[in-house]
């Protein structure tokens, strides 16, 4: 029962309050209700374009699409560089919380080494924070497991799958196709913002340089809807990517091996030329490195141990070494000697052992007394005494002009980048560079390829070619066929460059003759070369002296004075060939630091590429 | 059979056709608000399925809610409105002292604790709380004068605020103002002066300085966030900044049932539950909301009649009480979710997932229908 009531009264003024109040209630309800529909019209109607583009920034993204970087081959179609899938993990940072403590978290499941990290920190310093940054490249299988199993701790951390780049003959070719690296920051400001704007990796060196428009390709997009995480949950709209070319090269990869075999254990470079065209089928610089080291991103450690080291495998002897001509010059000096009548086939010369330079105190020492030389006797044994006569009589001038005829002192313009110009030395050159004027006794030491002429081995191997063309001239090339996918192959055509001319084409015959005798005479400083020769060939030898030995005179055939000496101080040597003499197929430019192995190199090369192969071998 | 057995049937089903207007009120049942549930319940099934993305487990569950919520609400219509009068203290106390035993569970454990594990359930007071307050307050102004004195009035709110401020020590903040509002409608019935309101209001705005060191990290985060959402896009400004996308986004029609990208793509947080009117917004546009607000409306103004038509103090204020409170969770988490309120944590009373608030939401509907349904009796 309800309690004792007071009166009427009151029940009735209680009845009045109370439902005054409702209605109050009411009002107010009704306000507020007139408030909700108010912003939802705000929201829905008015605002409703707003907030549409802002709801298809959120789950719609245009994302850009890596293009396939092409793939590159040797001339037989041997696969030399190629993607391989790898999975990665990458960290994007603005959806990180506390990143250095997310790292922390993440190395208690997965092994991350300071080069991780280090490359992580560097990377993340270069990007802009909702890029995707690897912490850690190729994930293993069970690393790959343990993530998967932890990803819902790591908010802003993916595993991604992405295409590596492979070289799988490593150091083999390292000189050649140079290899990709990421992107740094220098490199951010060349490159097309728009077509990279999905590119982590760029051509750093060798052919992945200079082809990198080609290998690179064109960027894709995707149109993609993202969950809240960034995820993509579904692919709506693609625009293809444009893969990038695949390259074939002039390269013949046995030979390459061969070449890379022959010069084992050796400083050097061999490079081997088809005189026909100007391809390059092999070039060697000994010793190398590991491009696949590069790719990944170089451990601070290894980086320092390839730049530290005295051999100095990153140095591209091939077509950044200058060396001095030595010898190798005779053959071109001879050459214009017979071209401007200077010299003669039949003029003979009496070689004392030594050259006394007219109007001058100078003597120049020959280490052998050939007695009665002429122009044949003087290239095939390589005497000096003749050279010596034959410089002061043509004058630095003409000597400068044969040799810029064929390509020396310039780059050759070989499809790779960074390659220098060796020297052809003149007055002019030694007063601009030096500081000094020209002396009579520097235009005797260039006769025999001393003193400040210097070329590189690339240089000497597209010079021998010419001559073995009798004066046809080629820029040597890589790059044999260019393939777009999906397409056939594209040859490139050689590039003929002037023709080295001669006031009779017969003079080409007597020095190439001579230089044939410097590999079958018994008396030829490529004696060696030659024997058991089942090919024709035309070569020159030449010695580059590293430590001055005051006029002991040099021997180019013995080697007892070198084995006295310090491994280091030891003469360089050079070999310049081309077989077979009537149709050459093969010029080949050698040089071996310290070592007198250059001749037996050449051999080898030669031999691999001019004599029948096992049944199975490839043939170029 | 003899005449006087077939003579005292049809006085007994006389008396009874005087007693009931129809089977519903013999079963206490009022069909009007029985049947706005229901439609509305119906409609945040659909809502909550595309909330859960397709989740019928969730469905299932939330229909598992829906019906122990209604037995619970059929248990509260049979008891008639004078026992939960004489009740009311002892609700009350017993409301009050189970908060303690949670309070003191709460320090022994770690970190809030709400509830008490009874086995079989959990029985959570501050939620008996929220029925405990309005009643024993209409009990209280049921005994006294109307229009309130000062001392009923410093009694009231203490009534008020003893087992709030216990509510927001545990700490939770967003029941403890639902307490507030729940015992704050019954003094708005019952003739508090509005006049001392604006004051009070006053006096709270100079005290906020004060108040706002003891408030809790996330609590202030909550304030400064409502006061500017872009504060923090990616922290806490991102829930609100998320849920005015998926509502604007939805335009007059909506995206489509289904079709809610905010939602399904996990951009709108909670969606499920304090969210889940956003997806309603998303997916079904201006439409669709306004149809939601109809079926609350409807609910609502049906418990305003029957307190309009309650036949005491006690049950006028309670109806009253429980329809104004009703409305104020569904306002305050629409206007939460449309950025016009700060974001308190208060789900869609009845729309949102979940069991607890819907068990004592369903519970107060019972009340409403023990109303309605026995005034009749009251009458005889």
């Amino acid at each position: 029962m309800p309690p004792k009531r007071i009166a009427i009264k009151n029940h009735h003024s209680e009845i009045l309050l109370i439902h005054r109040r409702t209605i109050f209630a009411l009002g107010m309800m009704g306000i507020l209700i007139l408030i909700l529909i108010a912003r939802l019209f705000y929201l829905q109607i008015v605002k409703h374009d707003l907030y549409t583009t802002l709801s298809q920034k959120n789950w719609l993204d245009l994302a850009p699409v890596e293009p396939t970087r092409g793939l590159i081959y040797d001339r037989n179609g041997v696969l030399l560089a190629e993607n391989v899938p790898v999975f990665s993990l990458d960290v994007i940072p603005y959806k990180v919380h506390n990143l250095p403590q997310m790292i922390a978290e993440i190395g208690k499941i997965i092994p991350l080494s300071d080069t991780d990290l280090n490359q992580f920190q560097k990377q993340f310093k270069e990007h802009r924070r909702f890029e995707e940054i690897p912490l850690k490249l190729k994930l293993s299988e069970k690393d790959l497991a343990t993530f998967s199993e932890n990803q819902y701790r790591f908010p802003g951390v993916i595993i991604k799958a992405r295409l590596l780049r492979s070289y799988p003959y490593g150091k083999s070719l390292s000189h050649i196709l140079g290899y990709v690296g990421r992107i740094n920051a220098e490199e951010l400001d060349e490159i097309d913002p728009v077509n990279y704007s999905a590119s982590n990796y760029i051509g750093k060196l060798g052919i992945e340089k200079f082809y990198e428009d080609e290998l690179h390709g064109k960027v894709g997009y995707q149109q993609v809807e993202n969950d809240a995480n960034g995820a993509a949950t579904r692919v709506l709209n693609h625009i293809k990517t444009v893969p990038g070319e695949n390259l074939y090269l002039t390269i013949d990869l046995n030979l390459q091996l061969a070449a890379e075999q022959a010069l084992a254990g050796h400083r050097g470079a061999v490079v081997a030329i088809q005189p026909s065209t100007g391809q390059i089928l092999a070039m060697v610089s000994a010793p190398s490195f590991d491009p696949n080291l590069f790719v990944a991103g170089i451990s601070n450690k290894d980086y320092q141990t390839l730049q530290s080291s005295p051999d100095k495998p990153l140095y591209n002897r091939a077509i950044r070494g200058v060396y001095p001509f030595a010898s190798t010059i005779k053959p071109y000096l001879a050459l214009q000697g017979l071209s401007t009548g200077i010299a003669n086939p039949e003029f003979k010369i009496f070689d004392p052992g030594w050259y006394d330079l007219p109007n001058s105190e100078h003597t120049f020492y020959c280490m052998h007394k050939h007695g009665s030389v002429n122009l044949n006797k003087a290239i095939t044994c390589s005497c000096d005494t003749y050279f010596y006569d034959l410089a002061y009589k043509l004058g630095i001038d003409r000597m400068d002009a044969i040799l810029k005829q064929f390509g020396f002192g310039d780059v050759t313009g070989v499809d790779i980048n960074d390659e220098l110009p060796g020297v052809v030395a003149s007055p002019s050159w030694k007063r601009s560079v030096k500081g000094v004027p020209w002396f009579p006794g520097d235009t005797i030491n260039s006769g025999i390829g001393q003193g400040f002429m210097q070329a590189t081995p690339l240089q000497l191997a597209s010079a021998v070619s010419t001559l073995a063309n009798r004066g046809a001239r080629f820029t040597p090339y890589f790059l044999y066929a260019e393939q777009q996918a999906g397409k056939p192959s594209v040859v490139q055509a050689p590039t003929p460059l002037p023709s080295v001319t001669l006031s009779n084409p017969k003079y080409w015959d007597i020095v190439i003759t001579a230089m044939q005798n410097v590999v079958t005479s018994p008396l030829g400083t490529g004696y060696r070369f030659g024997k058991n020769l089942s090919y024709t060939a035309a070569a020159k030898t030449g010695t580059a002296q590293v430590y001055s030995k005051k006029h002991t005179g040099r021997d180019e055939e013995n080697d007892h004075d070198q084995l006295n000496i310090a491994e280091r101080l030891r003469d360089h040597r050079l070999f310049i060939a081309f077989a077979p003499v009537d149709h050459p197929q093969i010029a080949i430019g050698v040089i071996t630091e310290n070592s007198a192995m250059a001749v037996d190199v050449a051999r080898k090369v030669m031999d691999y590429y001019l004599m029948p192969k096992p049944a199975g071998e490839k043939t170029p | 059979m003899s005449l006087v057995g077939i003579l005292q049937q049809k006085i007994k089903q006389q008396d009874s056709r005087r007693q009931y207007h129809s089977l519903w009120q013999a079963l206490h049942l009022d069909l009007f608000l029985l049947i706005s549930i229901v439609l509305l319940l119906a409609y945040s099934l659909i809502i909550l399925y595309s909330a859960s993305n397709g989740d019928q487990h969730v469905v299932e569950m939330q229909i598992m809610h829906f019906v122990f919520a209604f037995i619970v609400l059929f248990v509260f219509a049979q008891i008639s409105p004078t026992t939960y009068q004489r009740w009311s203290p002892w609700i009350y106390a017993v409301s009050v002292a189970l908060l303690l035993v949670v309070l003191v569970v709460g320090h022994i454990g770690k970190g809030a604790q709400r509830w008490l594990n009874l086995g079989l359930l959990h029985l959570q007071p501050s939620e008996m709380l929220k029925l405990a307050i309005p009643m024993l307050l209409a009990w209280y102004f049921h005994r006294v004068y109307l229009p309130m004195s000062g001392r009923s009035l410093l009694i009231a709110v203490a009534i008020i605020l003893v087992p709030t401020i216990i509510t927001a020590k545990q700490p939770d903040l967003s029941t403890a103002i639902l307490l507030v509002i729940a015992g704050g409608s019954v003094l708005i019935f019952a003739g508090l002066s509005f006049r001392l309101v604006t004051i009070l209001a006053g006096l709270v705005m100079i005290f906020i300085p004060f108040l706002w060191p003891h408030l809790h990290e996330y609590q202030r985060l909550r304030v400064l966030t409502f006061l500017n959402p872009e504060r923090d896009p990616l922290g806490s400004g991102y829930h609100i900044i998320q849920s005015k996308i998926a509502i604007g986004s939805g335009g007059f029609f909506g995206k489509g049932w289904l079709n809610g990208t905010q939602s399904h793509l996990h951009f709108l947080p909670e969606h499920t539950t304090d969210f889940i009117f956003a997806v309603c917004g998303e997916e079904l546009g201006l439409v669709g909301s306004l149809i939601l607000i109809a079926l609350f409306m409807t609910v609502i103004l049906r418990g305003f009649y029957i307190a309009i038509n309650a036949q005491d103090t006690f049950t006028r204020l309670l109806a009253g009480s429980i329809s104004l409170t009703f409305f104020m969770s569904f306002f305050i988490n629409m206007g939460m979710v449309t950025g016009v309120l700060p974001v308190a944590g208060l789900p869609l009373p009845l729309v949102s997932y979940g069991g607890t608030s819907l068990v004592t939401i369903m519970a107060s509907f019972g009340i409403l229908m023990s109303i309605q349904t026995h005034r009749k009796l009251l009458t005889s």
